[in-house]
């Protein structure tokens, strides 16, 4: 092992220690705490909870679609709350939440070398705003008519009338509320990952020495908290309209021969502004997902990544190109050609640095010592598949190809790709590469192999033959086909089988929970660094990181994250707290 | 859009001329050691938490803008009918601007450690931010008595929808306000009480300009304004 305590060489330090808050209680330390790793399990395991409800969604929604008509307590207007709920939970309760809050709040401290990000306080109530938020949001499904089943964009004007489940009772406040909650919860806690890389950081990590991990993390956060005040002000005025009868978004309408108080207001007005948070947000989710696999694969691949200055300049370009591009979720409401014609532009040009970026690991994985762990397989399974929903992607960022597949399942297939397989993979090899950290003992192998072959594979089993539906024509959003003469009897056979893939898949996220739990006590035992990592977050003192972070003193950067099988060194990598002179090399001198 | 994208430019301006500070066109697989270069890479020398506040404000900043945003799209609709702006509404302004004023003379009077004149700053700036509350309130309810309900116009929905959402930001910058002051009459650290004194301005500074911009949203001066502007253009 490299001798990783260089203390004749460290110089004096420049930067003051911040202020730690030390807990006095098991309340504090556990509950109440304001250690963002113990915030981070918070989050993580709030976030894995209520994921798991939703993956139950799905499978009743699998159920209705794969044999229609066997299960009669799946009415349509049960069909529709389950899709809402189980888009909305997905997309923020789940991934936002896990991908930010989760590995935000474990990583960025560790990786850029700081005790504990910069306002603990805000960090903790952050988390208590989040859960209130899934509290408000669960109520909903116990709440008198239950949760909202307006789709999870909700829509209006239908996602406030009578015909729309939780329309006229409490589901769709209980939402509005929630996601206004999550929002202030977020934006306490992204305050934080911001300011923590911007202030944080220790000697010598420079921004160009940044994991890229954490670049993912900063610039999907800074866009974040740009993005969500305009889900807030869409879900303010939306509440406005549903509570006190305001005409935001509803138009004079007529709803069961009755002329409703509301007059001339703009549905798609609420479209601009969802989507204006919407299409940042699949990046929010990707940004965070493409920073933790560039980690993955150089680490797995004993390789340093190729072109990191791409992978950053990447990044930032994605990130401020994913806010002119909004609208080309609204190619259907009818918008002017020309604006059509702009923002088919400004997506199809969006492929360019995301494709840079897949170039930059396939590079990084040419002629690298490719170790087929657990991560890595969950890295280049993320990959092919992100490759794949990307490809889909460039057929619908065109009007005149996305006007007749809007409203199909192929549409569907595309964005379950891309922004929901893809981001979990990398969720799951994330958390296979750094359970290990968190806990001091490794995940099964053998049930991990298990659960990735079922989930890569199961997930194309789902997904591929839902383009070939999409294709054909048959429509998303309805909860019963069978009459319809688009729906071929092979087009039913397909839909069967998906449905069976879907038990399967949603079967292997069981074994990977109870992996999980079972590790925790059982697993190998782990050691600082299994997977012989360069980054700072396994140079602590303690595995799993005690409170502080770093003992006594923190460490100073003296390189890069990236430096694997350097010609000359005795270790295939050098961590980054390893002055020049300290590196053992094969032959002495 | 336009209000939000404008506002997006700015910061995507400004987090442009950051980046181009951060040498990001470095070769760090080249570059071994802690050399003199990184120099002004690290942490900025300001204070965390005015960076924290300052990151905070730019979201505060988002959002009055795509309530502006929202504004225009909808006023374009034919059922919009502009309300009267009530009268009372400039005395608000004027209070405003004083308390930011004052809170000013505090952080001038904190700088060169006039305790007294602090506490009156603080005291003063507290006041009057508590008078433009209830200036905003009484606006409402006059308002209301000629009226102009919440829902029986857009225009109306608008005005109490966006001055309510300025009000709770006065509101929250109250508790700040509030616990700087506790702070400043039971002694805290002088350093720490300045850096408390010198957040509040910001904020208060901040939440001033908002409203300037809103009044001129509301009031219409500003889409009158835009509309010379796109005829000069063409």
């Amino acid at each position: 092992m490299v001798d990783v305590t260089p203390a004749d060489a460290v110089p004096p330090a420049e930067v003051g220690e911040m202020e730690l808050y030390h807990p006095h209680s098991w309340w504090t330390k556990y509950v109440f705490s304001q250690d963002a790793k113990v915030i981070a399990i918070q989050y993580s395991a709030t976030a894995t909870a209520i994921g798991f409800v939703a993956l139950f969604l799905s499978w009743l929604m699998r159920l209705q679609l794969g044999f229609p008509g066997t299960f009669d307590f799946i009415t349509p207007e049960a069909y529709y709350q389950f899709i809402t709920m189980h888009g909305m939970i997905m997309v923020i309760y789940l991934l936002t939440a896990l991908f930010l809050g989760g590995f935000g709040n474990y990583l960025i401290p560790l990786m850029v070398g700081a005790r504990d990000m910069v306002f603990p306080y805000v960090n903790m109530l952050s988390y208590w705003v989040y859960l209130l938020a899934v509290l408000v949001l669960v109520a909903s499904f116990f709440a008198p008519g239950g949760p909202t089943g307006a789709g999870w964009t909700l829509y209006p004007p239908q996602a406030i009338m009578t015909g729309t489940p939780g329309g006229q009772d409490w589901g769709i406040i209980l939402m509005l509320s929630s996601l206004i909650l999550f929002i202030i919860g977020f934006t306490m806690g992204g305050l934080n990952y911001v300011v923590t890389v911007l202030q944080g950081r220790t000697r010598g990590m420079t921004l160009m020495r940044l994991p890229l991990t954490v670049w993912g993390i900063f610039t999907a956060t800074v866009m974040a908290l740009l993005a969500f005040p305009a889900l807030f002000v869409a879900c303010v005025m939306m509440l406005l309209d549903r509570a006190l009868g305001t005409s935001f978004f509803m138009p004079a309408i007529v709803e069961m021969g009755q002329q409703l108080q509301h007059s001339g207001g703009s549905p798609i007005l609420f479209q601009h502004l969802f989507w204006f948070f919407g299409h940042p947000e699949v990046y929010i989710v990707a940004l965070p997902a493409f920073g933790i696999v560039s980690d993955l694969i150089s680490t797995h691949a004993r390789k340093n990544i190729f072109g990191y200055r791409m992978m950053v300049w990447a990044i930032i370009a994605i990130g401020a190109l994913s806010f002119v591009v909004w609208a080309h979720h609204m190619y259907v409401s009818g918008m002017h050609p020309y604006f059509g014609f702009f923002f088919a532009t400004t997506t199809l040009i969006i492929a360019v640095p995301t494709a840079i970026k897949v170039y930059n690991w396939v590079l990084t994985l040419w002629r690298g010592d490719i170790h087929l762990s657990i991560p890595m397989l969950f890295a280049l399974a993320f990959i092919v598949t992100f490759v794949n929903g990307g490809l889909t992607g460039l057929f619908l960022g065109n009007v005149v190809v996305d006007v007749p597949l809007s409203d199909t399942m192929f549409v569907v297939a595309h964005f379950h790709m891309v922004m929901g397989v893809a981001p979990i993979l990398v969720i799951f090899g994330a958390i296979y590469h750094w359970y290990p950290k968190v806990t001091g003992r490794m995940l099964d192998e053998a049930l991990g192999q298990f659960h990735f072959w079922v989930t890569f594979l199961g997930a194309y089993l789902i997904f591929f033959p839902m383009h070939y539906i999409g294709l054909i024509g048959v429509p998303r959003r309805y909860a019963e086909l069978t009459d319809m003469t688009i729906m071929t009897e092979s087009a039913h056979h397909l839909n069967s089988f998906i449905s069976i893939m879907a038990f399967l898949v949603g079967f292997a996220q069981m074994v990977f929970l109870f992996n999980l739990i079972w590790s925790i006590r059982h697993g190998r035992d782990a050691g600082g660094n299994p997977w012989r990592a360069t980054t700072l977050e396994w140079q602590t003192p303690q595995t799993p990181p005690a409170h502080g972070n770093f003992g006594k003193e923190l460490p100073i950067v003296y390189r890069w994250a990236y430096d694997y099988s350097v010609p000359g060194a005795k270790e295939d990598f050098i961590p980054q707290n390893v002055p020049g002179s300290f590196i053992p090399s094969r032959e002495p001198a | 859009m336009s209000v939000i994208l404008v506002f997006l430019l700015v910061i995507a301006g400004f987090a442009g001329w950051w980046l181009s500070h951060q040498r990001l066109t470095a070769k760090p697989w080249l570059e071994q050691g802690l050399a003199g270069d990184f120099v002004g890479l690290e942490r900025s020398a300001l204070p965390t938490a005015k960076i924290g506040l300052g990151v905070f404000l730019a979201v505060v900043g988002c959002l009055f803008s795509l309530f502006t945003s929202a504004y225009f799209m909808r006023m374009g609709l034919p059922d919009w009918r502009p309300l009267p702006l009530p009268r009372l509404l400039w005395l608000n302004t004027g209070v405003l601007v004083l308390s930011s004023v004052a809170l000013q003379c505090a952080v001038i009077a904190a700088r060169r450690g006039q305790t007294d004149m602090v506490r009156l700053g603080l005291a003063t700036a507290g006041l009057t931010a508590l008078a433009f509350l209830i200036g905003q309130l009484i606006a409402w309810r006059q308002l209301t008595d000629d009226g102009y309900l919440l829902d029986s116009n857009p225009a109306n929905s608008f005005f109490y929808l966006i001055t309510a959402m300025h009000g709770l930001h006065i509101l929250g910058g109250l508790v700040g306000l509030g616990r700087t002051s506790i702070g400043a009459r039971t002694g805290a650290r002088p350093q720490r009480l300045r850096l408390g004194i010198e957040l509040c301005a910001m904020y208060w500074h901040f939440l001033l300009f908002v409203w300037l911009g809103i009044f001129a949203v509301l009031a219409g001066w500003a889409a009158t304004f835009v509309s010379i502007c796109q005829r000069l253009l063409t």
